[in-house]
């Protein structure tokens, strides 16, 4: 492993990016206006605030579907264009290549992050008991956990269809077992033991977290299983990362 | 002589398919060695298996010494894929950067590189908007980074002009005549004369393997085609 090519990954990635401005600004603007979308649409409702109370979940939510999706597409076009075998061929480790992206990707994340819970924060009136900036550090972590799961499931779709198909069936049963339709503690006892094996849930909590309490201790452990998962996928990745092929 | 590749009884296979079967050869350094065969004979494969990026590989094949794919022959290697392995989205200039910086070479050799395939004055333009010669150069510029002492290339010379091409193929023998082993490979006979020495190929075995020259002479004909022909229909 070295630092020098980690870093030329990452700036690649990142080169590539800027040159394709609209997927930088659907990037960026979609989650500020699925945020405002979902103020909207609660905003009539009587009783209980339930923008206060949906919101945290979807800023966890949306950085780990989006950049799921973007890095698997994007590494199934490393390999059928042939760009990763000719890496394979060079000095190059297979966790440069995949911390690389992870730092692009959680580069990007950083910004839609800001921007998601800014708005949310700043002109939709999100109510947040603990710090503000916590939210954005989250969305971050998920980020590059949707990026790692990315580049681990793309080791196994040989093409772009099979990637995007892995997001129903990866990233759905997380949104569905996260705790945002059904709090956690009263669903069935094996969907909440399955749900306490699942990444997004631990991202879905810590929102929740800084969102209903001022106090910081649960969100940075809840912070650290997400991490703890960004890592051990990674790592899948980089062992499920084939130099040879057929 | 000095030989960059040596292999014995290479045999590869892919499903149930013997992709190469039972191949011994050797690669001199300071010469061009021609793979020359028809699409689907197994030059590509061949050509991945040096590069260590085959799966299923028996036998032995050395380079420089050490088993193919060898973690320390892997800066020394300059490798063509058959497709243009660059970046469409970047720019001629920041593609060959990029691999720069993962060589650990220079970014004076980018220059370079990119002048060897007559691209300078188009530099700063993007893969994406280049006709498809001029992609592939980028991706053989690509391959010069850092002067490999062997250069395995996939088909550099398909759909090219003959101007370039014979500029290209100029460039080759200069690149062997300074020391590095050039491994081409090709579908069309008529670059066979161009070569030093030819490794013939049909369905994953060698059907000859020497200078065209012993090579026409043996089959008793004038052209490379032609000793292609004949070679086939004497095996039969």
């Amino acid at each position: 492993m070295s630092v020098r090519r980690t870093l030329a990954v990452a700036a690649r990635v990142l080169a590539q990016i800027r040159r394709d401005p609209r997927t930088l600004v659907l990037l960026v603007l979609v989650p500020c206006l699925l945020m405002a979308l979902l103020w909207w649409m609660f905003h009539d409702q009587p009783g209980v605030d339930l923008f206060d109370r949906i919101a945290p979940a979807l800023l966890a939510i949306f950085p780990f579907i989006v950049m799921f999706l973007v890095t698997s597409v994007t590494t199934l076009r490393e390999r059928s264009g042939g760009t990763l075998e000719r890496l394979l061929a060079m000095p190059l480790a297979k966790l440069d290549l995949l911390l690389g992206y992870a730092l692009a990707f959680g580069l990007l994340a950083a910004i839609q992050a800001a921007c998601a819970v800014g708005v949310s924060v700043g002109f939709l009136g999100l109510d947040v008991q603990g710090p503000v900036w916590l939210l954005a550090v989250v969305g971050v972590a998920d980020a590059v956990l949707g990026t790692a799961l990315g580049l681990f499931v793309s080791a196994f779709a040989r093409t772009e269809f099979q990637a995007v198909q892995f997001m129903p069936a990866l990233v759905v049963p997380q949104i569905l077992l996260c705790g945002l339709l059904v709090p956690r503690d009263a669903m069935p006892d094996l969907l909440g033991r399955i749900s306490d094996v699942l990444p997004l849930s631990y991202a879905v909590d810590a929102m929740n977290d800084i969102a209903g309490s001022s106090s910081t201790g649960d969100v940075w452990q809840n912070l650290a299983v997400v991490a703890g998962f960004a890592v051990a996928c990674l790592a899948l990745g980089a062992a499920t990362l084939r130099r040879r092929t057929p | 002589m000095n030989n960059a590749v040596e292999a014995h009884g290479l045999e590869v296979t892919r499903g149930s398919r013997e992709v190469l079967r039972g191949l011994d050869f050797t690669v001199p350094v300071g010469e061009v060695t021609g793979l020359l065969g028809p699409s689907g004979c197994g030059k590509s494969t061949l050509m991945r298996v040096l590069v260590g990026v085959q799966a299923k590989v028996t036998g032995t094949v050395q380079v420089f010494g050490q088993p193919a794919g060898s973690r320390a022959l892997r800066s020394r290697i300059g490798y063509v894929t058959q497709a243009a392995s660059v970046y469409d989205d970047l720019s001629i200039t920041e593609n060959l950067a990029f691999f720069a910086r993962v060589l650990g070479v220079d970014r004076g050799e980018i220059d370079r590189c990119l002048e060897a395939v007559d691209l300078g004055g188009h530099a700063d333009q993007v893969v994406r908007n280049l006709s498809g010669g001029q992609r592939s150069r980028v991706n053989l510029a690509v391959a010069l980074l850092g002067k490999p002492d062997l250069l395995v290339l996939d088909e550099p010379t398909v759909g090219l002009d003959p101007v370039l091409r014979e500029s290209l193929w100029v460039m080759f023998h200069r690149l062997a005549d300074d020391g590095a082993a050039v491994l081409v490979s090709s579908h069309v006979m008529d670059e066979a004369e161009r070569c030093d020495r030819l490794l013939l190929m049909r369905d994953g075995v060698f059907i000859a393997d020497g200078t065209p020259a012993a090579i026409k002479q043996k089959a008793g004909v004038d052209d490379i085609e032609q000793a292609f022909l004949s070679i086939v229909r004497g095996a039969r």
